[in-house]
Order: structure tokens, then sequence, then C-alpha cells
């Protein structure tokens, strides 16, 4: 394996790792404010379909990404409103958020299937793509910076601001942060939209970049593989990004694996790889010396009625 | 006039029993509405979506065929929900069901007897089970949550089966197709009314429901299950191992999903092929909570869901809807019904005077 092929495999698991970053930073925020959302599969499929049917209709790469964006929201807020307002049971919500989705996706995408749409435009980075042979690394569509850049803007909102310690208040103990005079449940209800937000964004890298076309359920599971690298990340951004490549990176070894014929197996046992290291990592960090650094907020799932 | 909030002191037991029902009723309304939204004719697609598949014999026996496995998994489902365990890979179990009971048919191809049947049967249960076992011994020894070791697991199930019937297991004689052999007479289930495809597992399927039924309400070990899903401090200050309900109920819901997916391969389907299941693991999830985990309750909201399928299919065909509407009616339906649920804990009261409430 030369250095090229390096690079390549590289440039490869950041495209691969994008749609996971996001949608896991979006439910990073989301469970930090003590709401645990499974319906990001959900919210994933309806911002693929609902970006790429925007592409597909209008031809512009920036009225897509915000369409797939304000459908994400959109699904987050069904979701926001049951487990908020009505309290109803976080992880039946996210079911029923995630068959929601799916079968929505489905619907709006019936007649969008197998239509091409021109893949988002590469985004070079002034200086750094002319870099010999690491070039091509900053010669890629806006979103994979932008995840980087969201990682980066998340760990400071969290760590560093005013807004991110409310945000950690009411994900940590809501009903002092209520006590103090902090909005526990409009709080948590931004944070549900922004996860929303995010998931839908992903789902669009994958329809409009990752593979530029509409395919039923093409998320494959990313959408609970995120939510997986929440947990792997012990809810830190930065991990998270670590995280998404690692997930990335297996995918890619995956399809080079395959592509090269180098292992004589079924391809379908290396499709298994992602799942299964999901799988073998959350072995890893659920329990043992791992267990007490990596800790969940304490109100994570737990419904909050405001003390009369 | 304004409304005020509150806590029911009991949640209401009539309002529990009713609630799923005013819920099918929204959701066939608001389904009606999204047909017309999309530019069908409502009444002709409300009466092709969920009055067409009763009309008929064969829609009602169609009804029992959907309804059979919906109804095992959400048994087994349901009894682990009450303990709170959140099993949410069913659909892997019903595939590895459906793998172990076929490779044991396809492994007797050409060998005859009443044995076979039963055979298989075991062997679709302890696929099932054996795949409700990874999570349950990552929970019990690692701590690893359910929910997500699950739903992997689901996913690597059905690259297995499409690895095999891709792979080893493709029919000799089937022209490359990716499909194993179909199952000899003694492999299958018999059709017990003509011209349909109503078939012999489905009485099995409701006896297996009310034998749930059995130990949910008159054992024991049904009232553990209660009790660890109600409080798991109590059960724990009682002496109940939760650990043990954790594998029983992960074990259980395994099964029964397997048995389900062996019933499928061996009933309608005759063979392995890649595409076992329409999402019957998951729909079972919506079974079991409008059947409110009782394995009772499970019967009518099985033939519900099973209508959701049924009534997909026949509006495609006579009104031209997609048939992907099938999925946004069963996701309407659970978001109705957890929405409903707040009425059963909660109730609204008017204020009357402004002093009281500000």
């Amino acid at each position: 394996m030369n250095i090229e092929m390096l690079v390549s495999l590289l440039l490869t698991t950041m495209t691969a790792a994008t749609p996971l970053l996001l949608a896991a930073l979006g439910e990073l925020v989301v469970e930090r404010a003590g709401v645990l959302n499974l319906g990001v599969e959900g919210m994933m499929l309806s911002g693929a379909v609902c970006g790429f049917a925007a592409m597909s209709l209008t031809g512009s790469a920036t009225l897509a990404i915000l369409v797939a964006v304000a459908a994400g929201a959109l699904l987050a807020a069904i979701f926001a409103f049951l487990v908020l307002t009505l309290m109803s049971n976080q992880v039946a919500t996210g079911l029923a958020l995630t068959i929601f989705g799916t079968g929505l996706s489905a619907l709006i995408g019936t007649g969008f299937t197998g239509q091409p749409v021109p893949p988002l435009a590469k985004l070079a980075l002034p200086g750094l793509s002319a870099l010999p042979v690491l070039g091509r690394l900053f010669d890629q569509d806006a979103l994979v910076y932008l995840a980087l850049a969201a990682t980066v803007a998340i760990a400071w909102f969290l760590k560093g601001t005013r807004a991110g310690l409310i945000l950690r208040a009411v994900g940590e103990a809501d009903l002092s942060a209520h006590s103090i005079g902090y909005p526990v449940l409009r709080i948590r209800f931004l944070a549900i939209l922004f996860g929303g937000a995010m998931a839908g964004l992903g789902g669009a890298y994958l329809s409009l970049a990752y593979t530029p076309m509409w395919v039923e359920n093409m998320t494959a599971g990313r959408g609970w593989i995120a939510l997986a690298i929440v947990v792997f990340a012990a809810w830190r951004p930065w991990r998270a990004a670590a995280g998404a490549y690692l997930f990335g990176g297996v995918t890619v070894l995956q399809l080079y694996l395959q592509g090269s014929g180098l292992l004589p197996v079924p391809p379908q046992l290396l499709s298994m790889l992602p799942y299964l290291g999901t799988i073998l990592v959350l072995t890893l960090i659920s329990s043992g010396p791992f267990r007490r650094r990596f800790s969940p907020p304490a109100c994570l799932g737990k419904p909050f009625r405001p003390p009369a | 006039m304004r409304f005020v909030v509150e806590p029911r002191p009991e949640p209401s037991r009539l309002l529990w029993t009713v609630t799923p029902i005013l819920a099918l009723a929204l959701t066939m309304a608001l389904a009606t509405g999204l047909f017309a939204a999309l530019g069908y004719n409502a009444v002709d697609s409300f009466l092709a979506f969920f009055v067409s598949p009763l009309a008929t014999l064969n829609g009602l026996t169609e009804l029992a065929v959907k309804g059979a496995p919906l109804l095992m998994i959400a048994a087994g489902l349901a009894m682990a929900f009450r303990a709170g365990i959140s099993n949410i890979g069913a659909e892997g179990q019903l595939i590895m069901g459906a793998i172990a009971g076929g490779g044991v048919a396809l492994a007797c191809w050409d060998l005859s007897g009443p044995w076979i049947l039963p055979l298989m049967a075991l062997a679709g249960i302890l696929g099932g089970m054996a795949w409700a076992a990874i999570p349950a011994f990552l929970r019990t020894r690692f701590a690893v949550s359910e929910i997500l070791s699950s739903l992997m697991l689901t996913y690597v199930a059905d690259l297995f089966l499409n690895l095999l019937v891709y792979g080893p297991w493709r029919d000799p004689e089937g022209m490359n197709f990716p499909q194993s052999r179909l199952f000899n007479e003694d492999e299958t289930l018999s059709v017990l009314v003509d011209g349909t495809r109503f078939h012999s597992g489905i009485p099995l399927a409701l006896g297996l429901a009310l034998v749930v039924w059995l130990v949910m309400t008159r054992t024991l070990l049904g009232f553990r299950i209660r009790t660890v899903g109600a409080s798991a401090a109590a059960a724990r200050y009682a002496g109940f191992g939760t650990e043990r309900i954790v594998w029983f109920t992960l074990l259980a819901s395994g099964g029964l999903a397997g048995i389900a997916g062996l019933f499928e391969v061996a009933g309608p389907i005759g063979q392995l092929i890649p595409q076992i299941t329409p999402g019957y693991g998951f729909t079972a999830i919506i079974v079991a909570f409008l059947g409110r985990l009782h394995p009772l309750g499970i019967i009518p909201a099985a033939l519900v869901v099973a209508l959701s399928y049924i009534g997909g299919e026949n509006a495609q065909v006579l009104v031209g809807l997609p048939k992907a509407v099938t999925g946004v009616v069963q996701g309407l339906l659970l978001f109705i019904l957890l929405a409903s649920d707040f009425l059963v804990r909660y109730r609204l009261r008017l204020a009357h005077r402004a002093g009281v409430a500000s």
C-alpha cells in the first residue's frame, strides 16, 4: 500500500464519518440536556429524502440542505411535544419516531427513487489544498468541514459558555436548574430541535454527497450507530469525532477489503463489521475500569414535570 | 377560562382500556386526511385501506396470516417491556429463528416424516433464543444497553441470511436465484382453509399468546416480571434476582420471535429468501403497546396492525396509493397512542377562580 492509497482511504473515511458525526453531535447535545431520542434513524432518513427531493426539484444545494435541516427539526418537534409536554416514555416515543420517519421517507421518496442528482460541490481550502499528496484531504464538500467545525463549536459551547453550562445543568439536575429559575422544558425543546436538525443534515449528506441518490432505508442503521457513538464518546464532542472517524474507518476498510479481494470471505461478513464493532465497543466501555469515567447525564431519559 | 393539568391520584383504568380504541379512530381519520392531501379520493382510499381487507374471506384469512407473527412476537415483547427490558431486536431474532429452523428443513430436504416440523420449530425457537441470549449476556455481564446491542444484531442477522441464500444454501437447481430449495410437504405448515394461506401455525400462535397470558397472570414468575418492571428496588428487596428476569424475558421474547420467523418460512413462504419479513419485528413493538402489554389485548392489536399491512397492499392496487403509506400509518398510530397516555395519567381541570392559579 503506497501513500497515495493511504490518502485515498483517509479521504473516504472522512466522507463515511461525516453523516455519523453530524447526527452523533446533535444527539450528544440532546442527551446532555437529559433527553434520550432514539428517533435519529427516522430523522436522518427524512432529512435524506427531503434534501434529495429539494435538490432534484430546484437544483439548489443550499436550499436542499436547508430543507433537510428543517425536515429533521420538524420531526424532532413532534418528539419534543410528546416527551416534554405530554411526558410520554422517551424510549417508546423515539422508536415511534424512527418507525414514522422511515415510513414517511419512503412515502416522500416514492417518485424520486433512481433519479440522479449532481453531488455537492467540492470546496478547496486555500493553501492547504495545494499541499502535495495531502492536498486532496482539503478539497472536499463543505459538510465534511462543517462536521469538524461543529465539533469544535459544540465542545466550546458546552464547556466555555454560560448557555452550555445551563444546558448541562438541565441534564444533570433538572429540579435544581428549575428552582434557580431556568426554563428546563424550553431548553430541552431547543436541544431536541437542534438534534433533529443535525440528524437531518447527516441524512442529507448521505443522499446529496456520499451516494448522490435516494434509496429507501439508505441510512442502513447509521442513526443507531450515531446513538452508539454518543455512548462511546461518553457524551463528549471530541470523542464523538474520534468515534465517528473510527466507525467511518471500519466502513471504509470493509469496502476496501471487499473491492480488493485480499480476503477470501463473503462480502456480507465484512458488511457486518460496523455493527459488530459497535457492540464490541459498547461492551468495552459499559463496565470495568472505563465505567466510572463514562457516566451518562444524570437525568437522561427521565421525564420532567415542573413542580407546582 | 384556562385549564390546569394535574396528575390523577391513580391512573385511569377506564381510559387505559379505551384510549387504544380512540387512538385507532384518530389514526384512521388522520390517515384519511393524509390520503386526501396526497391527492387521492378520501372515501375510496379509506375504504380500500381500512375496509376492503375485511370484506372478503381472502382478506380475513390474510389478516390472520399477518397477525399471527405479530401476535407471537408482541406477546414476547410485552413480557420484556413489562420487566423494563427494551428488546428492540425481535426482527433479528425472527430472522435467526427462520435460519435455524430453515436449516433443519434444508438438511432434511430428501427425508419425510411427522417429526421434521416439530424439530424445525424447536430449532426456530432455539435460534431466536440464541440471538436474544447475546444482549442478555452483555447486559447482565457487562451492563451493555440491550437497546443498541439487540438492534445492531438485527443488521447482522439480516446479512447472515443474505450470505446463506446467496451462498451455501442457494438452491442448486434454482437457476442462480438467491433462494433456497423449496421445503418439502412434511416441512411446511398445512393450509387449513382451502384456497387461502390460512395455515396451521395460526391457531398455534393464538395458543402461545394464551400461554404467555397464563404465565403473566397466574404464575409467580409473571408476578416477578411485573414487580421488576414496576420497581427494580422493590424486587430486590423481595429477593427476586433482576438478572434472571433479564435472561428469562429476553430468551422468551427471542424464542417467540424465532418461532414466528420459522412459521413464516415454513408457512406462507415455503423456503428461505433474502427478505422474509416486512418488518414484523419492529411493528410488533406497536402491537405490544397498542395491546397495553397485555397478552389478551395484543390479540386484537395484532389484527389491527395486520390490517395496516393488507390495507396498504389493497390501497396500492385499488386506488394507486404508494405502499409506503403503511409505515406512515403505523408510525402515526404509535405516536397517537403514546400521546393519549397523557390522559390516562393526567387530567385537565377548568381553573375556576382567577386567584387560585397563577
